[in-house]
């Protein structure tokens, strides 16, 4: 039996770079936590795991051909969503800059948790391939 | 991958803030510079911050469910510097060199305390994207060692 490193790694991997995503759309709004006008974003980090999954699945379906219907349901399609403020503001500036370090840093430790899957996966990998 | 994007976000920020708090700088230097003219004297500075969306930079990034038209952005850009147009002081100073044959002088727009409140502020900023490039430093150092024992 091969391995398929596809199936081996589980859907870590894919939450390894929806981790990634969302720390750089948190950076960019603290980034613009100044700018006037500018709206918290937010990704739907279920809809895109939900997504992961089905492509680890192979239930998901895929887009073969141009003329094939685009099968994400509305308003999630680009995964990314506008935050409803606490606190709105005069400029109609939406970052709420304590709210949004504190979901970065969070985010950060929710990587390292899927990293540590992941590099255990890895490392069991490796025990299976040594036989020791 | 995209960790490197996060630099590139926090560095703008961190370059848009420096900006601010260089003309926050010069507005309280030259709080106190009196002029004869309406025209010479100098008018508070404010940075106009604006959002760089990805689109902007690359029109076919194709990321994890993002669509191109929505990127996640891409940082911050400094659209330009203005100047104040809050009236300027005019004081009585009759023995002042630069006075005016009516024995005034001009002083700038300056709020000083504005000035300072908008001080800390870039400073709080500053700090929060240096933060953050803290952390996907660390986050990108974690990948390094993925698989080793």
């Amino acid at each position: 039996m091969a391995i398929s490193f596809d199936k081996a790694l589980g859907v870590h991997q894919y939450a390894l770079e929806a981790r990634v995503k969302r720390a750089e759309v948190l950076a960019n709004n603290l980034a613009n936590a100044d700018t006037p006008g500018f709206k918290a974003r937010d990704v739907d980090f279920q809809a895109m795991m939900q997504r992961a999954e089905q492509t680890v699945s192979g239930f998901g379906m895929t887009k073969t051909n141009e003329a094939h219907m685009d099968t994400t349901p509305v308003g999630s399609d680009s995964g990314l969503l506008y935050r409803t403020p606490y606190q709105p503001s005069v400029d109609g500036n939406t970052v709420d800059t304590q709210q949004e370090q504190a979901r970065f840093m969070r985010n950060a430790m929710d990587y390292q948790a899927s990293f540590q899957f992941l590099s255990s996966k890895f490392a069991g990998l490796t025990k299976a391939i040594k036989g020791d | 991958m995209s960790l490197g994007n996060i630099f590139d976000i926090a560095g703008s920020g961190m370059t848009a803030q420096s900006l601010r708090l260089n003309t926050t700088a010069s507005n309280i230097a030259n709080a106190d510079t009196a002029s004869s003219s309406t025209d010479t004297t100098y008018r508070a500075r404010k940075p106009v911050f604006a959002a760089i969306q990805q689109s902007m930079l690359n029109p076919d990034t194709q990321g994890l469910g993002f669509s191109s038209s929505q990127g996640s952005g891409a940082g911050v850009r400094v659209e330009g510097v203005v100047e104040s147009n809050a009236e300027l002081q005019m004081r009585y100073q009759p023995d002042h060199p630069a006075a005016n044959e009516d024995g005034y002088v001009f002083y700038p727009n300056v709020n000083v305390v504005e000035e300072m409140a908008d001080m800390m502020s870039s400073s709080r900023s500053f700090q929060m994207n240096v933060d953050i490039m803290n952390t996907a430093k660390s986050m990108m150092q974690r990948i390094l060692t993925l698989g080793q024992q």
